[in-house]
């Protein structure tokens, strides 16, 4: 898969807090098309490196071109443009919790599209429906959900404008296991309606092998091994087995006091 | 020198917080002027704002205006003028006490709840959200607020003024035993459009203040909701002590000689 052409490419990606560094020369490619799972431990910087594609946080250094356009150091008016095939799907879900469901999930649709809020709607509950909620749902407000719920609406909230790069910040974690995996067949069915490319972060092996092409592992601020799915079990890399099998002894020794 | 080293960083952050306030401001005020604008976060903005506050700034107002009356006739009474205490009234409650009082109040009420709400918006993500589904944090959240709190706080002051009037006639008629019309009287005479003018222009200033704290602190907030909290303690706190310093630079400009 790496000889398709890459939507999104990331080169020498470097981004630090303070004294703190968190990525230290990131390379990492998505074909277009691809999904692509980068695991990792707690605080490795993953979800740093989807705010850095975002443009949320802007890099130190380094490069991120998407299709083959360079979006650091973007004039505002370009990024906003890039930003509209983007669909994103946040770590804690961030529900805007003064609108209620059916417009959070419409919101993309009427803010970035200009669609008239009646057809929005239409779509809005479409969306609800495909992440398997009812309509009744649309007019609860979000802080009235579970956890799970809320998952869902943002899933559908990612996925209303059709973007063409949907990013996935630990979709599964925080549910019981079965939510879990009615997420992880959710994102992969959401994603194969759409054709999209995504590029998503975990540390959870089972929703990895669910929804990737390719994996990738984060540690130490760079990328220390990309793989297909089928790849991971035998990758003789010490750092990946022991991830894979969450044992405590071996060589990523975890920061237990920040 | 490890002496000039602690001042030098003291410096420097002081510097950098200074830019940042100033940038924010400038993309803040640069985001009213130019469209799209949100007219239904602006009206929601101005009622929250404007009408629920009335409740409390007319609070404010009637027993202020009802407390000078009072004062000064236990003061003036001593020197036998006590037809001054109209004078003090009208001009202390439109000059002064009317912009300052509802500056505080709604600090507490409006500036408390944005950074609130913003900050915690910010902390839970909410903000960066907003980013990625194409919508500029600041054209959706601060500008509304900005341009409410500038329009909302005159009219509040206004309706302030003529409550607190109220409350120093009340007080003079029926517990001082003036005479209702040559009270009425008195306080026209005294009256001038500039006392009333400069109290709306003040409450304008302050009314930008206030929103402009809750915003951004709200805005810069981190770290959960020790974080929230205190961003909103730094907000009233920050909004009134720059209500009084441009209270008097403002007073300076309107009177001063
Ligand atoms: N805005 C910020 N300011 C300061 N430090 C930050 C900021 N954002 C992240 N960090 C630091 O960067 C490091 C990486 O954070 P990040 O959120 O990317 O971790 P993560 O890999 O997503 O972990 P998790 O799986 O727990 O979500 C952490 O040590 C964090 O403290
Ligand atoms: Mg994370």
């Amino acid at each position: 898969m790496t000889d398709t052409p890459a939507k999104i490419q990331i080169r020498n990606l470097h981004m630090s807090f303070g004294s703190k560094v968190v990525l230290n020369g990131l390379d990492l490619k998505v074909g277009v098309g691809e999904s692509v799972v980068v695991i990792g431990g707690s605080g490795v910087g993953k979800s740093v490196m989807l705010k850095c594609v975002l443009g949320l946080l802007e890099p130190e250094q380094g490069s991120i071109c998407i299709d083959g356009e360079e979006v650091v150091g973007m004039s505002p008016k370009d990024r906003d443009r890039v930003m509209r095939k983007f669909g994103m799907l946040f770590q804690g879900a961030a529900l805007f919790d003064s609108l209620p469901v059916w417009q959070n999930v419409a919101f993309g649709l009427v803010q970035a599209m200009g669609m008239e809020l009646q057809k929005a709607k239409e779509i809005a509950l479409n969306k609800l429906a495909q992440v398997g909620l009812g309509p009744e749902v649309g007019e609860l407000w979000p802080a009235e959900l579970s956890g799970g719920m809320k998952k869902r609406v943002a899933l559908a909230r990612a996925i209303a404008t059709d973007p063409e790069v949907i990013f996935f910040d630990e979709p599964t974690t925080g549910l019981d296991p079965i939510m879990g995996d009615i997420i992880n067949d959710l994102v992969v069915k959401c994603v194969r309606e759409l054709g999209a490319t995504t590029l998503s972060i975990t540390h959870d092996m089972a929703s990895a092998r669910k929804i990737a092409d390719r994996i990738a592992m984060l540690h130490g601020g760079r990328i220390i091994w990309a793989g297909s799915v089928a790849d991971i079990d035998h990758s003789n890399d010490a750092y990946v087995d022991q991830f894979i099998h969450g044992k405590a002894e071996g060589p990523i020794k975890m920061e237990v006091r920040a | 020198m490890p002496v000039l080293a602690p001042i030098g960083r003291v410096f420097l952050a002081f510097l950098e917080a200074t830019g940042r306030f100033g940038l924010f401001t400038g993309t803040a005020l640069s985001h009213c002027l130019r469209p799209p604008f949100f007219p239904r976060a602006i009206l929601h903005q101005m009622v929250e704002i404007g009408y629920y506050s009335l409740p409390v700034v007319g609070l404010t107002a009637i027993f202020t205006g009802m407390v000078l009356a009072l004062q000064s006739y236990t003061g003036f009474a001593r020197f036998n003028a006590e037809s001054q205490i109209a004078a003090v009234v009208v001009l202390s409650v439109t000059r002064e006490l009317a912009p300052v009082l509802a500056g505080l109040m709604v600090a507490g009420r409006i500036g408390a709840a944005m950074s609130a709400e913003i900050g915690t918006m910010r902390v839970t993500e909410q903000i960066d959200a907003l980013s990625t589904l194409s919508t500029n944090p600041f054209k959706y959240l601060i500008a509304p607020r900005l341009i409410a709190g500038i329009t909302m706080l005159p009219l509040l002051v206004f309706v302030a003024d003529i409550i607190g009037i109220f409350g120093g006639y009340l007080i003079s008629v029926y517990k001082l035993d003036f005479n209702p019309a040559s009270y009425l009287k008195l306080t026209f005479e005294h009256l001038e459009n500039i006392d009333v003018v400069s109290g709306l222009v003040k409450a304008a200033v302050f009314g930008f203040i206030v929103a402009l704290m809750g915003c951004y602190h709200g805005y810069h907030s981190k770290g959960g909701a020790q974080g929230v909290g205190q961003a909103t303690t730094n907000a009233v706190v920050s909004a009134s002590i720059l209500i009084f310093a441009s209270n008097y630079v403002l007073t300076a400009l309107f009177f001063g000689t």
